[in-house]
């Protein structure tokens, strides 16, 4: 097992840049999913540490190695494609053996690290069988027992569930995160389904257009997102973004939303210091607002009033689609909620779980200091 | 439903008429050989024969045995060399694509539409002046190179339904250019080799300029052999039936056998299935 760095890593295609000066610090056991659309450069950055693309600028150590400029096979490293690329012409035995015969195992080694991984993967009836007669899911486990016989310094999985039926996509995601405690495996983790993001990963790398976007936390990707793609690209349904006018009254920081006063709380306002124009954009998910009578609201919450126009039920929660203004702000509210379409009601925000970005660059006007959460 | 069944029936019988047109000769090589010289007539050529018999094709045999042997050990090894060669370029051609790939095979290809004609005169200089005039091996040697564009282009265009992530997989596990060649492409390539060889095989069997002019008796395979016979003093019909319908059964016996092992779907489970 070992870490992995990415030093200014870049990959031009022509003129696409596909990887853009990327720069990542991987530790040792740790579990980082790359997160983004398609298109946005995670196969080709796992590819290259992989040594399967070239890199057009920087470098990438494995351990302590400058591996740039080595092969695959002197890397260490095992791969799981997004495809499986199993051999079709070996038998699953066979599949899994493969690296350790090339690298001059002795038989009975290879024999029980084929066994062990079988066994861990519940492949051991079909270790005769071709991978055309094995389902999508046991195929999908060929793939990952072929990389864990290998025991590599770091394991690369390129959309590995992509092609798995979502039940089985449920249950082989927490097969996986098992495996990698089991296994206290280093692993790169390739993904575009948030939900495997947010629930494998030790910590997620955000990515558009080749540009590392956030490294962090699940949680810290979630609740604090370091611009408005992050926090819409994370979260279904995405955070509501409120654009408002900003104010101050008396050293104070005030939002004015669609003609009503929100008061700001302090932890924005170092943030806010730097703004010069006067829009700026309010972030809030929809598990952080209520639907409550104004004179319900608690301490520690922030009202603004609109008018509901959609409601979605979805059995054990409803997404409640307002209208504030010119925005539409969905909240998430539980199944006993009552409420009809067109009711005037408070939305009252959580003050702590506010964000605030700046239209214009649509950055986060959060500042390194700003609490999680209280 | 009617409308489909006259469509059908339509269908049958153009092909039953295209059939029989194309092995009345046949039938006529495969009656007049199994008479005697005697029985051959151009009045009774249609009838079968009243004493069938295998005078005709052990005289053929007798004559042909040692141009029979000619032309396996011309048409066996050159198969062999040029389907291989042509593997390793289909390999190198479509899964390595090198700058100027594409040149490249542009330029084996036009090795097709060279008529053979216009290269005799200096491939006989070139074989006489390395030795090889008036051998097989020399044969062997051009039926090699001829074979090239068409074996490579065969190979290149089966090697593209392998899907790259597979050699890429063989990639990370520890194997290189020769390694994949060896471990993945070639256990895959079984189909590639019966069309190449099906090919290769008829071609160098049937190929008479080549061989004509570029090998003398008794060095000549069997199809110069056969139209020697035909060139002898009293034309002898039942012989030459006889050596035509030998001289056509390796051919024939190379689709039978070969055209078993023409397996598909060797790759399904490659990818997702
Ligand atoms: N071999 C290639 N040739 C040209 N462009 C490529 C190649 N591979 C990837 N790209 C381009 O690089 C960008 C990133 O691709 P990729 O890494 O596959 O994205 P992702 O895996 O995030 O969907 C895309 O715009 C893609 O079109
Ligand atoms: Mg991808």
């Amino acid at each position: 097992m070992a870490g992995v760095r990415l030093s200014h890593v870049t990959r031009r295609f022509g003129n696409v840049v596909a990887v853009d000066d990327v720069n990542l610090e991987i530790n040792d056991r740790e579990f980082l999913v790359l997160l983004g659309p398609s298109g946005c450069g995670k196969t080709t950055t796992l590819r290259m540490i992989a040594g399967l693309e070239e890199l057009s600028e920087g470098n990438i150590y494995i351990g302590d190695h400058d591996v740039s400029q080595l092969p695959p096979k002197d890397r260490d490293i095992a791969m799981v494609f997004q495809n499986y690329a199993l051999y079709p012409h070996m038998t699953v035995y066979e599949n899994m053996a493969f690296g350790l015969k090339l690298h001059k195992t002795p038989k009975d080694e290879i024999d029980k690290r084929v066994k062990e991984a079988a066994e861990i993967l519940g492949l051991a009836p079909f270790l005769k069988r071709r991978p055309k007669e094995l389902s999508g899911g046991q195929r999908q486990r060929v793939a990952l027992g072929r990389a864990i016989v290998r025991e590599p310094k770091v394991f690369l999985m390129d959309e590995p569930l992509s092609n798995l039926d979502a039940k089985l996509r449920t249950q082989t995601r927490v097969e996986l995160k098992r495996l990698h405690q089991r296994l206290g495996a280093t692993i790169v983790y390739v993904t575009h389904d948030q939900t495997e993001a947010m629930t494998m990963g030790t910590r997620i790398v955000v990515m558009k257009d080749g540009v590392v976007q956030q490294v962090d936390t699940p949680e810290g990707i979630y609740r604090r997102p370091v611009n408005q793609f992050v926090a819409t690209f994370v979260g279904t349904p995405p955070m509501n973004l409120i654009s408002a006018t900003l104010t101050s009254e008396q050293g104070r920081f005030v939002a004015q939303v669609a003609g009503q006063k929100v008061a700001l709380p302090e932890f924005l306002t170092p943030g806010l210091k730097s703004m010069t124009a006067e829009a700026m954009t309010l972030g809030i998910r929809p598990e952080n607002i209520q639907l409550l009578a104004e004179s319900d609201v608690p301490a520690g919450h922030l009202p603004v009033a609109g008018v509901v126009r959609v409601i979605e039920p979805l059995g054990h929660e409803q997404m409640v689609y307002c209208q504030v203004g010119d925005n539409t702000v969905v909240v998430r509210m539980d199944n006993t909620w009552r409420g009809q379409v067109d009711d005037n009601v408070v939305l009252a925000m959580e003050s702590d779980a506010l964000n605030a970005f700046d239209p214009v660059t649509e950055r986060s006007l959060l500042t390194h200091e700003t609490p999680m959460l209280a | 439903m009617a409308a489909r069944r006259v469509n059908q029936t339509l269908i049958y019988l153009v092909l039953i008429i295209a059939s029989i047109l194309y092995l009345l000769p046949v039938y006529v090589v495969l009656v007049t050989s199994l008479k005697s010289n005697a029985a051959v007539s151009l009045a009774h050529m249609w009838n079968l024969p009243a004493h069938p018999g295998l005078s005709s094709i052990r005289a053929a045999w007798a004559q042909l045995s040692q141009n029979f042997g000619n032309s396996f050990y011309l048409a066996i090894p050159a198969t062999l060399l040029s389907s291989a060669l042509g593997a390793i370029n289909g390999y190198a051609l479509s899964k390595w694509r090198f700058r100027g790939a594409n040149a490249l095979f542009f330029v084996i290809l036009m090795g097709l539409f060279i008529p053979y004609q216009s290269v005799l005169i200096p491939l006989l200089r070139v074989m006489d002046t390395i030795g090889l005039y008036n051998s097989i091996p020399g044969l062997i040697i051009v039926h090699t190179v001829y074979g090239i564009p068409i074996t490579t282009l065969i190979f290149r265009n089966f090697y593209a339904n392998i899907p790259d992530d597979v050699l890429e997989a063989a990639k990370i596990d520890g194997t290189g250019y020769w390694g994949i060649f060896r471990y993945v492409i070639l256990p895959l390539s079984v189909s590639g080799f019966v069309v190449s060889a099906i090919w290769q095989f008829t071609q160098i069997w049937n190929n008479f300029l080549f061989a004509v002019s570029l090998t003398n008796p008794p060095n000549q395979p069997v199809t110069v052999a056969l139209v020697n016979i035909a060139g002898s003093q009293t034309i002898q019909w039942n012989v030459q039936m006889a050596s035509a319908l030998l001289v056509s059964i390796p051919t024939l016996v190379v689709y039978i056998v070969l055209g078993k092992y023409f397996v598909r779907g060797l790759l399904a489970g490659a990818v997702k299935g």
